[in-house]
């Protein structure tokens, strides 16, 4: 299986009915799997923070949804994220590609790849940074633990990581 | 009339739909109005009324209503092109077009100048694009309701506004009773 099928795959076992997406070069395998998915409805959105209002109307139909977005939108989306997405307990597995990092070729992707995690962690919002390929098999518990405490939860996922998937 | 007059007017025919409603006055005047568990007042996030409730109709049976303004819908413009794209037949967007940013002193939009908001939903590709007066608001979302076809309305009145105490539910609140009340209208 390979890492974008094993994604998909978590999506659908934790019952996610509803991904949006907004593409980034090292999502592209796993958008396209997403669509592929016959479980999953996919919603591309403009801009991240639209992304996460089709996801909290889906949350409330009684769909469970994520957001795939790159970690550039993190600087678009605090205020959606604190004012819609925490202030209603809204839970959201957000698949973030984490640009900027080792491996990056653009020098403005760093910008954002320093302030990344700073930001998250102003916010609360629950950590984890995928840099092999193994720490995939913690999605699935990531994914449970967002539902569960019905907070948002960032999956930074780095070109490490992404390195021949 | 102004918007709460619309509102005044909708009230007997929205307040058993599931409605999303817009931030500031808009929410705090049909809370004011006709507080219901079916209305889900977004208390933050300017601009994301429209997306909230298409993502909300997509996955779900009941007519949604998002009540929206031109202000709002202008910060979440791209929001036409993906309702165009993602039709819902159950989904109805109301634009109350006032000119203006009625929540913060009603400093004019650009929708009360040279945009037509109407036309710009029709070029992102919306097949039902409805503009009425203030007036007959009331009666074109009664019959949106008795089809089954997605529509967008925009409703163009004047600026103004009424003075209503602010919303008291805390969020999870309401979020937790819409939800109820969207999974009762589903089972
Ligand atoms: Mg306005």
């Amino acid at each position: 299986m390979s890492i974008n099928e094993k994604i998909v795959a978590d999506f659908v076992r934790n019952k996610i009915e509803f991904v949006t997406t907004v593409p980034c070069k090292q999502l592209a395998g796993v958008i396209e799997e997403i669509g592929r998915s016959d479980a999953i409805y996919h919603i591309p959105s403009n801009k991240e923070d639209e992304g996460m209002g089709l996801c909290a109307g889906s949350y409330m139909g009684g769909k469970r949804s994520a957001i795939i977005m790159q970690n550039t939108a993190i600087g678009v989306t605090i205020n959606t994220l604190v004012t819609l997405i925490q202030y209603y307990n809204i839970p959201l597995p957000m698949l973030i590609s984490y640009r900027g990092e080792i491996g990056e070729l653009i020098a403005c992707q760093v910008e954002m790849a320093v302030h990344t995690k700073a930001l998250l962690a102003q916010m609360n919002i629950p950590t984890y940074h995928f840099h092999e390929q193994s720490d995939v098999n913690e999605l699935d518990g990531i994914l449970k633990f967002s539902f569960m405490a019905k907070k948002p939860v960032a999956i930074l996922t780095d070109a490490s990581f992404w390195q021949g998937a | 009339m102004i918007r709460s007059d619309v509102l005044k007017e909708l009230q007997p025919i929205i307040s058993n739909q599931l409605v999303v409603c817009n931030i500031g006055l808009p929410s705090q005047e049909l809370h004011n109005l006709d507080d219901q568990p079916s209305n889900f007042y977004m208390l933050g996030t300017m601009g994301l009324a429209s997306s909230i409730g298409l993502g909300l109709a997509l996955v779900q049976d009941a007519k949604v209503i998002a009540i929206d303004g031109d202000g709002s819908i202008l910060t979440n413009l791209c929001t036409l092109t993906t309702i165009a794209n993602n039709p819902a037949d159950n989904f109805i967007l109301l634009i109350i077009d006032n000119g203006s940013y009625g929540s913060t002193g009603d400093q004019p939009t650009y929708a009360g100048m040279k945009t037509s908001l109407a036309q710009m939903a029709d070029a992102a590709g919306c097949e039902n694009v409805i503009e009425c007066s203030a007036q007959d608001t009331a009666a074109v979302v009664k019959d949106a309701l008795a089809h089954e076809r997605m529509t967008i309305i925009v409703s163009k009145c004047e600026s103004g506004n009424i003075k209503v105490p602010v919303i008291d539910l805390d969020a999870p609140v309401i979020r937790h009773r819409f939800m109820e009340e969207v999974a009762r209208r589903n089972s």
